[in-house]
């Protein structure tokens, strides 16, 4: 999507805040980041709080109170304003939605934002003492074992990013699922999981290969709730976090 | 911690490797457990060294899993992809163009790659693809709108993508493209609408154009002055089936499409090269080394879409190097592949076009396409089509799906050649739908049949034949345990007895069967897969 809307959404210290008790799953609030990010970001920050005395992370609206009103106004824009409409299907707007209103329970930044971050000085961090690579994949290089990190800062929010670094098993992602199996004969297979059910595991290992397990050969498997990243807390300095945020923040090419 | 964790990660970050290196494709017949291209190994035979399923134990064949689509089907879409085997990975595209990785044991999704093909996409013959390629870690596709797209085979993610040609102007990619040593090769089709047909190499890891070779020659190249005076800028020329490639002699053979206007042919007057023929490319380089045409100055839609066969066998007593090509025009021909030596030539349908061949191969035409309209035998669909065949150096016999007895009234007019607009220059009438059948089917047979047919090379003589009351447009899988595989319109799925022709089982699937089966093995267990219907159905051996 080539930045079709730049959604100046208008907020208001007044307003009842509405949440319409239709359900909305992990995966919605996913896909509305990446829209967020496409079409949002670029005039309301990352954060969602660039414009003066707009927040939305707030979750209050001037003009919107309800899901709907909400997706009427992504969709519309605001006459007179610099919001304009947003060309969007029901389905992106629907996560879109979801994706603003789940931000009343984001994480916060542990600095306040009160340390900006160097993109230099974070790149310098990931490719060195980082060791970021051996894990995640940038630009194409790397592992498997991780994420690919080539548009991560195109789908998550700075605070994100440092929650993460700080406690990687704080919150893991459906998609990021270690999982962990043990054949009859002894073999470890480790890798994330891309889908599973009652008999059978699909999952991608370090190098990148997909590989089906069949449970029945297995002598156990785990789902592991716990992430193999490492905390960066007691390794990276506040700063160097800051910077790592940074950098991260800048990446939004497409996977190559 | 830190450096516990790096170390153990690191070992794992150090076998990024490429996973299918051309080696792998080039001595596909070692592995037989994959199905690594589309014909499942370079030559085109589409036979496999499996041998767990046997004429014995056919019977006990049940269905293991179904891949269903994601999506409704949309309207002329038609599942025809053959899918690829890696290492326990199923590969396949889903109509018109979503890409879908599948665990080959239990039909479980990795990852699926949605495609949404632009508006402007035009199929004169279904929204379809044919299938992948792969080298390393990148599977390669066409798409409906024109381009070839480059995804990684890990995760799904789009890595590149380029124009082949404009869809706007009906430039197409239907074909599988064949991986020959660092390239890619595939080409557009869209013969119905006037495009200028080419056969070109693509970087894998850019997409960058490296050679071209125009299937309709530029004024100033060899063939050009078998179009009469402008017409071969709109002459067609289409590629819609994969190719083969014989390493030993360094040679890539390709079917080219027909000539257009496909019925007016007295707007194109001359032989329209290499139209409705096999060309002998150096895949290095994209010069021609030889051509073989079989339908010259074409009139009826024969395109020559057949996969070229390959094989090294003792042909009428004597070794030689056979390219084996049964052609949509109802012949089944067999050329030296060393020289493009027409060696036989033989109708497996009736004909009536042409009262035969010359001592060069060259028909005897007795049939055209008129303003009143011609009857011609076969039809406009031809005695065989895009659909795969098969052959087996064991049984030495190759198989081809057979469309019989059927005829089309070839009827011509002038067209004005309009960018995007069909370009057929008349019409044929026929009695067999062309593309997607309905699930009902009151035709007589004596208005044509489908068969599976054994034709001996040495003679072109059918050895047997199966016959289905309805059409096919199903492939043909051969394998060393002598069981032959093949589908049909009705929606059966039969495994025949390769020597003798026959039935020793079969599914009913419920969907037509418009793809090419492969088999493959995982963890030493043999199945068969294809595509029946918008689905995906595989077969194993009851436990």
């Amino acid at each position: 999507m080539n930045r079709p809307a730049c959604l100046i959404l208008v907020f208001a210290a007044f307003g009842a805040q509405a949440q319409e008790g239709h359900g909305v799953t992990t995966a919605d609030i996913q896909r509305g980041a990446q829209i967020f990010f496409t079409s949002c970001a670029s005039c309301h920050g990352p954060n969602g709080d660039l414009i003066p005395g707009v927040n939305i992370a707030s979750n209050r609206f001037r003009r919107a109170q309800t899901d709907s009103e909400l997706t009427d106004l992504v969709r519309k824009g605001i006459p007179g304003t610099p919001m304009p409409p947003g060309n969007f299907t029901d389905d992106q707007a629907f996560a879109l939605v979801a994706y603003v209103r789940s931000l009343t329970n984001a994480p916060r930044s542990a600095s306040g934002g009160s340390l900006p971050g160097d993109s230099a000085r974070g790149k310098a961090i990931v490719e060195g003492k980082g060791q970021c690579g051996a894990c995640h994949r940038f630009g194409g290089k790397g592992s498997f074992s991780g994420p690919d990190l080539t548009s991560i800062g195109a789908s998550r929010r700075p605070a994100e990013l440092e929650a993460k670094l700080l406690d990687p098993s704080a919150s893991i992602r459906e998609n990021n699922r270690p999982v962990r199996a043990v054949a009859k004969d002894g073999t470890v297979i480790t890798g994330t999981l891309l889908n599973y059910d009652n008999y059978s595991i699909q999952m991608v290992d370090s190098t990148g290969k997909l590989r089906g397990l069949q449970i029945d050969k297995l002598k156990e498997y785990e789902l592991l709730k716990t992430s193999p990243m490492p905390s960066y807390k007691d390794k990276l300095s506040a700063q160097e976090i800051a910077d790592v945020v940074g950098y991260l923040g800048t990446l939004r090419d497409q996977p190559r | 911690m830190i450096a516990r964790f790096l170390l153990l990660m690191l070992p794992g970050a150090l076998l990024l490797t490429a996973q299918v290196p051309f080696d792998r494709i080039l001595q596909a017949d070692r592995e037989p457990q994959n199905w690594l291209t589309y014909s499942g190994n370079v030559n085109g035979e589409r036979y496999s060294q499996l041998t767990q399923i046997t004429p014995a134990n056919a019977k006990n064949l049940e269905l293991k899993w179904v891949l269903q689509s994601r999506a409704p089907a949309e309207s002329g879409s038609k599942y025809e992809a053959t899918s690829l085997v890696v290492d326990g990975v199923l590969y396949t595209v889903q109509p018109p163009n979503v890409v879908v990785a599948v665990d080959a044991v239990s039909g479980r999704i990795f990852w699926t790659h949605p495609y949404s093909p632009v508006a402007a996409a035009r199929a004169c013959c279904g929204r379809v693809n044919r299938g992948l390629a792969i080298l390393g870690n990148t599977l390669f596709m066409g798409t409906i709108d024109g381009n070839l797209v480059a995804l990684d085979a890990r995760d799904g993610h789009q890595i590149w993508i380029v124009p082949v040609g404009r869809p706007e102007a009906g430039y197409s990619v239907t074909v599988a493209p064949l991986i020959v040593k660092d390239k890619v090769i595939a080409g557009p089709a869209g013969g119905e609408y006037g495009i200028s047909g080419f056969l070109a190499a693509y970087d894998p890891a850019t997409g960058k154009e490296l050679w071209r070779f125009n299937t309709i020659p530029r004024p100033g190249e060899p063939g050009n002055d078998t179009w009469a005076g402008q017409s071969w800028v709109h002459g067609g020329g289409s590629i819609w089936t994969t190719g083969s490639f014989d390493p030993a002699l360094n040679t890539l053979y390709w079917g080219v499409g027909n000539a257009s206007p496909d019925w007016n042919g007295t707007v194109r007057e001359g032989d329209n090269l290499y139209t409705s023929s096999v060309i002998a490319l150096d895949p290095d380089t994209g010069k021609l080394k030889w051509h073989f045409q079989f339908t010259p100055h074409d009139e009826f839609d024969f395109d020559s879409t057949q996969v070229p066969v390959l094989a090294d066998a003792n042909w009428q007593g004597r070794p030689r190097k056979l390219l084996m090509l049964a052609n949509r025009n109802g012949y089944f021909y067999v050329l030296d592949r060393m020289t493009g030596e027409f060696l036989l030539g033989k109708p497996f349908v009736k004909v009536t076009w042409a009262a035969g061949l010359d001592a060069k191969g060259r028909p005897i035409r007795v049939g055209h396409s008129t303003p009143d309209g011609m009857v011609i035998y076969p039809e406009n669909q031809g005695g065989t089509n895009w659909y795969n065949p098969a052959y087996s150096p064991r049984t030495g016999l190759f198989y081809i799906p057979s469309w019989m007895d059927t005829h089309s009234i070839n009827t011509s007019r002038n067209d004005e050649y309009r960018e995007g607009n069909m370009y057929g220059g008349g019409t044929a009438t026929h009695e067999m739908p062309g593309i997607r059948a309905g699930p009902i089917n009151r035709r007589l047979t004596d208005s044509g049949f489908g068969a599976i047919q054994a034709v001996d090379p040495n003679t072109g003589d059918v050895r047997w034949q199966f016959k289905m009351v309805d059409v096919t447009d199903s492939g043909v899988l051969a394998t060393a345990s002598d069981l032959v595989f093949a589908g049909s319109r009705e929606g059966y799925f039969y495994a025949l007895d390769a020597r003798t022709g026959a039935m020793l089982w079969k599914a009913m699937t419920g969907g037509q069967i418009s793809a090419g089966p492969v088999t493959y093995s995982v963890d030493g267990k043999q199945y068969v897969s294809v595509p029946a219907g918008n689905d995906l159905f595989t077969f194993g051996l009851r436990e």
